[in-house]
């Protein structure tokens, strides 16, 4: 558990996802306490997407639970899913409709009220106010990004989960997104939780960090805290030292 | 608050997929167009059928109202699995279902959005043979918003498996949406009686609403009574089916919220 809250805004506890043979999440536990940024770290196929899939409730666990404000997600999802809000460069939106007609059935859909003052607060603040009549499709990868990023701000959301918000963007958009959440953050106070494999984001934006391999989470702790852990110089080679090591130990297991 | 059922997210949904007909104008004639054609053929069939066939000859526009009334059918299934598709060609399942959106409000915008499809789509056809061929299906009178009904909800529930179907194997079924309902034809007897029917095939009859409709639609076009006993049974099977229908559809929506379907499933 991190930080030694009492009521965390996320309970993870043996959270455990099969596919067939294969084991995705294999029983893991973590906590984020209000108002923190916590990210799930990890190479391709860690696990990350797949444990936010299932805080979201997209996807069903096979073992374990979850609770969001101290609801039990699998029993009443829908209690939560209002104060939450999610978005990642996976899942896109309708591309055929422009950006203001997506943002108008997303906020009908979270019953925003007020919405066309909410979507113009957002537009606003996002710097998409220009496109607003364009199809989503015609819009480049950063502003495409800022877009979902209004979508997953239309609820005011007080849980934010982000699946790589920076990927694919150039350094400039990405730390613009970077700094966007940080205030967001901090004006709102929400909670966010980020899944990433990009080590600079993670350090400038989380303050615990829990590092996934194969499923598990295998160490856990602020950036700073894992840096001297390992003895490292940043969280890269922290990074890069847990991944090889797992290498190493499944060669040896092999031999 | 979680609240339960929400018109408005079921009237956002609708208005996701008016902005989607709107922003295509091919979209949108699309809808019109076979309707328009299958009538426009059809109606030179019976003009000459009307002279060389006794069975014609007696109701001049029983093949007329025939075409229309399975466009019904085959338009409200395909209403119904057209909107579907649209969210998993845009990959949208993944943002719909973290909103409270539930399954059934969904189910509920894409059963809606069929009889919009079905009304944009057929109505026109029908209005356009009265000019053309001098046959108005609403003749018909009463009995026509009957015949239109249940088969309407007869192309929803095979709308509905179909759906599943797609949430299960993905757009690899995508084929399905317009294939499957031909499949029916055959026994629906949509242009002939159901007694030319092999013996086996009359028995499936049986089981299809449409075959009733059909039955019920000639009755009224050529003895000019309403077949009760028709419309009973069609009513009774499209209620079983769309049951059917609404319970596969959520137990396969189900299934891909245990696959991680929905965050994976598009192009």
């Amino acid at each position: 558990m991190m930080g030694g809250v009492s009521h965390p805004v996320i309970q993870v506890s043996a959270l455990t996802k099969r596919f067939d043979a294969t084991l995705a999440v294999d029983g893991i536990d973590f906590a984020v306490p209000a108002g923190a940024t916590a990210g799930l770290l990890g190479g391709n196929g860690a696990g990350k997407t797949t444990t936010l899939a299932m805080l979201l409730g997209l996807l069903l666990p096979s073992d374990g639970q979850i609770r969001v404000f101290g609801e039990d997600m699998l029993r009443h999802r829908y209690r939560v899913l209002p104060r939450m809000n999610f978005s990642s460069p996976y899942v896109d939106l309708p591309h055929r409709l422009t950006v203001r007609q997506n943002l108008t059935v997303y906020g009908r859909l979270y019953g925003i009220r007020q919405l066309g003052e909410r979507i113009a607060a957002l537009a606003e603040d996002l710097q998409i106010a220009e496109f607003l009549a364009t199809p989503t499709g015609k819009l480049s990868a950063g502003q495409r990004t800022r877009v979902a990023l209004a979508k997953a701000l239309l609820n005011a959301p007080e849980l934010l989960l982000l699946d790589e918000p920076t990927a694919s963007l150039d350094p400039d958009t990405g730390d613009w997104v970077r700094g966007y959440l940080e205030r967001y953050r901090r004006q709102s106070g929400a909670t966010i939780l980020l899944a990433s494999h990009n080590m600079g984001e993670v350090e400038r934006l989380c303050s615990e960090v829990m590092m996934m391999r194969k499923g598990r989470i295998v160490d856990r702790g602020s950036p700073r805290a894992l840096i001297e852990r390992y003895g490292r110089d940043t969280l890269e080679e922290v990074f890069l030292h847990i991944a090889r090591s797992g290498e190493f130990a499944a060669r040896e297991a092999a031999q | 608050m979680s609240g339960g059922f929400s018109p408005g997210r079921v009237g956002a949904m609708l208005l996701r997929y008016l902005f989607l007909l709107r922003s295509s104008w091919p979209r949108a004639l699309e809808l019109v167009y076979w309707p328009a054609i299958s009538m426009v053929l059809w109606g030179f069939t019976s003009q000459f059928l009307m002279t060389n066939s006794s069975y014609v000859a007696r109701a001049g526009g029983v093949l007329l109202a025939a075409v229309m009334l399975w466009d019904v059918m085959f338009r409200g299934q395909l209403g119904v699995s057209m909107s579907f598709l649209e969210e998993l060609w845009s990959r949208n399942l993944g943002h719909l279902f973290v909103t409270p959106l539930r399954p059934y409000e969904w189910m509920i915008a894409l059963l809606t959005m069929s009889v919009i499809r079905v009304a944009i789509g057929v109505v026109p056809a029908m209005l356009l043979a009265i000019p053309l061929y001098h046959y108005s299906i609403f003749t018909l009178g009463p009995p026509l918003i009957a015949f239109f009904t249940l088969l309407l909800v007869m192309g929803w529930a095979l709308g509905l498996i179909i759906d599943a179907l797609l949430l299960r194997h993905g757009l690899g079924a995508e084929s399905l949406a317009w294939l499957a309902v031909f499949l029916l034809a055959p026994a629906s007897a949509v242009y002939y009686p159901v007694s030319i029917l092999p013996r086996w095939l009359q028995d499936v009859a049986q089981l299809l609403p449409s075959a009733h409709v059909f039955e019920g639609m000639r009755a009224a076009m050529f003895d000019h009574v309403f077949r009760l006993d028709h419309f009973i049974a069609a009513a009774s099977l499209d209620a079983v089916y769309l049951a059917v229908g609404a319970v596969v559809f959520l137990l396969a929506f189900r299934g891909a919220r245990r696959r991680g379907a929905l965050l994976q499933m598009g192009e």
